[in-house]
């Protein structure tokens, strides 16, 4: 099939870009998305035009590198997958699709469909961790978790860290990221003694970051790749006013 | 050290600071601004009684100046919540605004949650309503007020309601700001949850579901006073 | 050279604490003032750069994606062995070993191996109290499942995300060193290059590969943990960022590289479907504990699934190995999925796939049970190849998954350049020919948490540094090399993309020197590697500059180390005149087709010294003894 590509191209940070029209002649219903991207590229690179830049790497849906927005919709129209596990196979032959970087202010746009992410970095070294350090740690089974507690945990662990939930809030907001991490340490009795902390922590670095604030629209939960629930910033909203009420500020403590 | 602050108003500013805690001061004032509107339902369902006099005699014990100072106690917390739920909401907003610079060529929406989306409008559309409502049926500025015995302190309500929403345009927005403010309910109900952090796979579904009845159940309530005045149903 | 293991001797059971106590400290108010580079920030570096980063050091630390948390360790499905032995069938420390070195067919050092077993017990502690969260029972205890053939139940899992969750686990820990100020963090920072001041690691030159400016950074220690190569074979289930550049440019530096040929093929991984793919992903092998593998008895059999008769099938792996079935160890498994292909039964339109059948336990089991054991497996493949597994059986085929081979390290886990440092799959030590299933997480976790940590201190303590910086000679010559090979790329100006040439090489690599190998077919590979080797310098086309960023570029000096890395890969495939593991040459089989080790020549690992572009690689022998296990012909029939 032939699809048709409205790409954002941007060479750098600092200049200006534009949508440019391409066609993808000859796209198998076998390829991926960003394997068509790539027969794309291969192209445009035997035409001595530069290849689009986006970012990707395990292409099985688990490192979260790769992410554009499809038709406005972040990772494209199939709910629950990557860019890189969606098949052409969901699309039809003269398809018009406009690829564009994830947009907000946190994530600035690098070259093309690249953005920078650092900020998620940024928040987890705030206080999305359990500050356990190498060797102290007691026998596995010395502090049971409740099967329910560990597989919800888990649930909020699966958070790939992709960005979509940012790209697409209306708000830009992180907080789906934010509370998936809090979720996924706050369930579990290891993560209790800096539960609070860990809230005031990433919440006032996601403030630093100048990520918007969560407005309660859903758009994050739609659009999440590993089905990562609302209910998370519930919980994160939760945490994070018990800590204030006690008066937390979230500085490292040692 | 300790990282415990103790200054309560220091505490306080840095918890309005974190738009977590503007939601929370959202939250709160609109369970109060919820409230009211359902008060003041009740109390103009009254207008149905058999007795006209009825919702007179409501409004007279309202304004008699006895009742004064609860009264404007009252109507004093009420500015107070709706001066904080709509600066916390413009401040949200911009800042909101301000984190995604660069907008979309293209971008869809994908759950249908039209109620949350435009809560930025229903909102504002809703004040400026409450406004008009208010110059309208308490102050007096958009038609002339019947007193009772020409006693401000005993309005005429029944006929006030009937003359005005005799005028079709006054009807017409009344019905318009009705219908926006069970969408800002709609979603402000089940949201201020969400925002204190009270959310469950289980229940929340529910909440939302109770949430589109009772805003649905005073738009219909709040609209049928116009209609019924409309339809010739309530008259002098 | 004499490669010396510093392994001590005496019972296995000590060694390790002998050789902790026998190592030199530093003083904890000195640790600040040695600088260690980490490159890599999967299991294996984002744990060190951690913990070594928790210890007080300085740590520079470097990967090439946007964020430490995406190394490919992220994508480990299965799980992570330990000898906890919390199911109390029989599973002890000694046993965790005993098996690794016989699944390794007798190819690693006894007492590496020893020690990994040691301290799986510790990894699994270390990350459920950094809040990985395992798979529990009811009790609230962990659970544990039997994988890859294992005879006890020492897998711990956290759904089929096990890799995710413990890089997360270190990537939170690293994060957190980040935050403290303990860890400076260079993300989308590849290293090009090793620099060596008189002897010793000093170093390392990287492009930034946002701006590409060339830089070198200077440390008193260099950690490689950069993963393995499975990528020669253009084609595998590894990112597609993973590359050798750092083990090989170090490699050229003096790092001796061993047993480059010990590559393992995953056997259940969706077959290939055209000549744009990209990559291979795999299907998890626990699969293979319900679904039979079958071809058509005949040749060339086109008709659908469904409608080849029950006497018309062949289940190859029940007939060949009744005892283990479906269940045989990888090699095996892939080993005989390539010759039913050979003997044009393959199915599925390119004919380079078997199926692998629920039918039967979905009749037996219920489609429920089948759908709660293994949905989300059901549901990849069903993303992927838009067949639905429930009705029709998938198709799959043996990829190239992770390489047993790596830089040479010695007990201690440094290389033969002193200062530099290999953990996690980067290096050769722990898994012989042959790696385990749920083995790999353990090894990188162990490098990381709890041996470099330990054995790092010794080096640096030891050793007298002399004051480097960036304007010595070294570290220009390093940095002009890379500059020039930046240059060589772009001014070639060629006619060919850079993957056309790569998958060239791929093909290459695949076909002489995948599942199975020959003499002649490796003589033939090794003379097509340097003509395509020669035609990519001169015919790749790579557009744009150097100071920018630039994914094609990037690629390109990439896959020009692999061009040279798949030479020595074949070089040592050829040396190598047995079978063992991974390593399956075709010449040296039993009578009933299985692999036949030569211990009495072959019992070594096979370290080469580079000597120069256009020179033979010099082979170097680090003898294998086996003192506890005692080598065995393996059988699964």
């Amino acid at each position: 099939m032939r699809i048709i590509l409205h790409i954002w191209r941007q060479r750098s940070a600092g200049e200006k870009g534009r949508m440019v029209r391409y066609e993808v002649p000859n796209v198998s219903e076998h390829m991926s998305f960003l394997e068509m991207l790539d027969v794309l590229n291969e192209d445009l690179t035997m035409r001595g035009e530069e290849p689009v830049a986006f970012d990707h790497d395990c292409r099985e849906g688990i490192c979260g590198m790769c992410g554009a927005m499809v038709n406005g919709i972040a990772h494209g129209p199939l709910p629950g997958t990557t860019l890189c596990q969606l098949h052409m196979r969901h699309f039809k032959d003269g398809d018009e699709l406009y690829l564009e970087p994830w947009r907000a202010r946190a994530f600035p746009v690098v070259k093309d469909l690249v953005v920078d992410r650092s900020a998620f970095d940024r928040i987890i070294a705030a206080g999305g961790f359990i500050a356990v350090a190498t060797g102290s740690a007691p026998d596995g089974n010395a502090i049971p978790v409740p099967k329910d507690d560990a597989e919800k945990s888990m649930d909020a662990a699966a958070c790939i860290g992709c960005g979509a939930c940012v790209a697409m809030c209306p708000n830009a907001s992180a907080s789906l990221f934010m509370g998936a991490k809090m979720a996924h340490l706050g369930l579990l009795p290891q993560g209790q003694p800096e539960r609070e902390r860990r809230a005031v922590a990433m919440v006032a670095q996601a403030n630093r970051e100048l990520f918007g604030s969560c407005t309660n629209i859903g758009e994050c939960e739609a659009v999440c790749p590993k089905d990562i629930k609302l209910e998370v910033i519930a919980r994160m909203n939760r945490d994070f006013l018990r800590a204030k009420w006690a008066g937390e500020e979230g500085v490292a403590g040692d | 050290m300790s990282a415990i602050a103790i200054n309560p108003i220091y505490r306080a500013v840095r918890f309005y600071e974190a738009p977590i805690g503007k939601k929370a001061v959202m939250a709160i004032t609109g369970v109060m601004l919820v409230g009211y509107v359902i008060g003041h339902l009740l109390g103009n369902l009254q207008i149905y009684a058999s007795d006209p006099e009825q919702i007179n005699r409501y409004a007279a014990f309202l304004h008699n100046p006895a009742n004064a100072i609860p009264l404007w106690a009252i109507r004093g917390v009420l500015l107070a919540a709706v001066i904080l739920h709509i600066t916390a909401s413009v401040q949200l907003w911009l800042q909101n605004r301000a984190a995604r610079p660069v907008g979309y060529v293209k971008k869809d929406d994908v759950p249908a949650s039209y109620a949350a989306r435009t809560m930025i409008w229903s909102g504002p559309i809703v004040g400026a309503f409450i406004v008009f409502h208010v110059l309208h049926l308490t102050v007096g500025a958009v038609l002339p007020l019947e007193d009772i015995n020409q006693n401000p302190h005993t309005p005429n309500v029944y006929e006030n309601v009937i003359l005005g929403f005799q005028n079709p345009w006054i009807s017409g927005f009344y019905i318009l700001a009705m219908i926006l403010l069970c969408l800002h309910l709609y979603h402000g109900m089940w949201s201020m949850f969400q925002s204190v952090g009270i959310s469950h796979p289980r229940y929340t579904p529910k909440l939302k579901k109770g949430a589109a009845i009772l805003a649905i159940l005073i738009a219909i309530g709040n609209c049928s006073i116009p209609i019924a005045v409309m339809a010739g149903l309530l008259h002098l | 050279m004499e490669l010396d293991s510093k392994s001590p001797d005496g019972p296995i059971e000590t060694r390790w604490e002998r050789q902790r106590f026998n190592l030199k400290l530093v003083n904890p108010a000195n640790k600040r003032k040695y600088t260690i580079i980490v490159v890599g920030t999967g299991l294996a570096g984002g744990s060190a750069a951690a913990s070594l980063g928790e210890l007080g050091y300085n740590v520079s630390c470097f990967c090439f994606q946007d964020s430490p948390r995406r190394a490919h360790s992220i994508a480990a499905q299965g799980g992570i062995n330990a000898a906890k032995n919390y199911h109390n069938d029989g599973d002890s420390v000694y046993r965790l070993f005993y098996d690794t070195v016989k699944g390794g067919d007798f190819r690693a050092r006894e007492s590496n191996v020893y020690r990994l077993a040691e301290i799986s017990l510790n990894i699994i502690d270390q990350c459920v109290a950094q809040g990985v969260p395992f798979a529990r029972e009811y009790s609230g205890y962990l659970d544990n499942r039997s994988f890859g053939g294992a005879q006890v139940s020492r897998t711990f899992y956290a759904r089929g995300q096990t890799g995710q969750q413990l890089l997360l686990g270190a990537y939170q820990a690293l994060e957190r060193q980040i935050g403290a100020g303990q860890v400076a963090m260079h993300p989308r920072t590849e290293m090009l290059d090793l620099i060596v001041v008189d002897g010793r690691a000093r170093g390392i030159v990287t492009r930034h590969l946002l701006t590409g400016a060339i830089e070198s950074h200077i440390a008193d220690a260099v950690v490689l943990a950069t993963g393995g190569y499975a990528n020669v074979y253009y084609l595998s289930t590894n990112a597609q960022g993973c590359n050798a550049t750092a083990i090989w440019r170090a490699h050229k530096r003096g790092a001796l590289f061993a047993n480059p040929c010990f590559t393992q093929i995953h056997p259940t991984c969706i077959p290939v479907s055209g000549e744009y793919q990209s990559k291979l992903t795999l299907m998890s092998e626990s699969l293979r504990n319900d679904g039979r593998v079958w071809v058509p008895l005949k040749k060339g059999d086109k008709r659908l699934a469904a409608q080849i008769p029950e006497n018309e099938r062949d289940y190859f792996l029940e007939r060949k190995y009744p005892s283990f079935g479906n269940l045989v160890p990888r090699d095996v498994a892939s080993r005989n999925a390539k010759q039913v292909c050979d003997e044009g039964r393959g199915v599925g339109e390119s004919g380079l796939a078997v199926y692998l059948d629920f039918r039967d336990p979905i009749q037996r089991l219920g489609k429920s049970v089948i759908k709660e054991r293994y949905g989300n497996l059901f549901d990849m493949y069903e993303r992927i190849t838009g067949e639905d597994p429930y009705q029709m059986p998938m198709r799959i085929f043996p990829a190239s998954h992770y390489t047993m081979g790596g830089l040479w390290v010695d007990y201690n886990l440094m290389s033969t350049i002193p200062g530099m440092y290999v953990v996690g799959e980067a290096n050769f030590s722990d898994h012989g020919a042959n790696r385990l299933g749920a083995s790999a997480l353990m090894q990188g976790l162990g490098d990381g948490y709890f041996v470099l940590p330990n054995t790092i201190g010794d080096y640096l303590a030891s050793t007298k540094f002399e004051k480097v910086d960036t304007s010595h000679a070294a570290v220009r010559d390093a940095e002009s090399q890379v500059a020039a090979i930046t240059a060589r790329l772009l001014g070639a100006k060629g006619t060919r993309s850079v993957d056309a040439c790569y998958r060239e090489l791929g093909k290459v690599m695949w076909e002489y020197c995948g599942m199975a190998r020959n003499a002649a077919g490796l003589k033939q590979a090794l003379v097509k590697i340097p003509e395509l080797r020669e035609r990519y310098w001169h015919d790749v086309k790579v557009l744009g500059s150097g100071e920018e960023l630039n994914q094609a570029l990037e690629r390109a000096g990439r896959v020009a180390d692999f061009f040279e890395l798949a030479e020595l890969i074949c070089l040592d495939a050829l040396n190598r005149n047995e079978s063992c593991g991974g390593h399956f040459r075709e010449e040296y089989q039993t009578p009933e087709g299985e692999a036949a080790r030569d211990d009495e020549h072959y019992s070594y690992a096979a370290a080469w010294e580079f000597r120069g572009a256009g020179n033979a690689p010099v082979l170097h022998k680090e003898p294998l003894t086996f003192e506890y296990v005692h080598p065995s012909q393996r059988s699964y029939k």
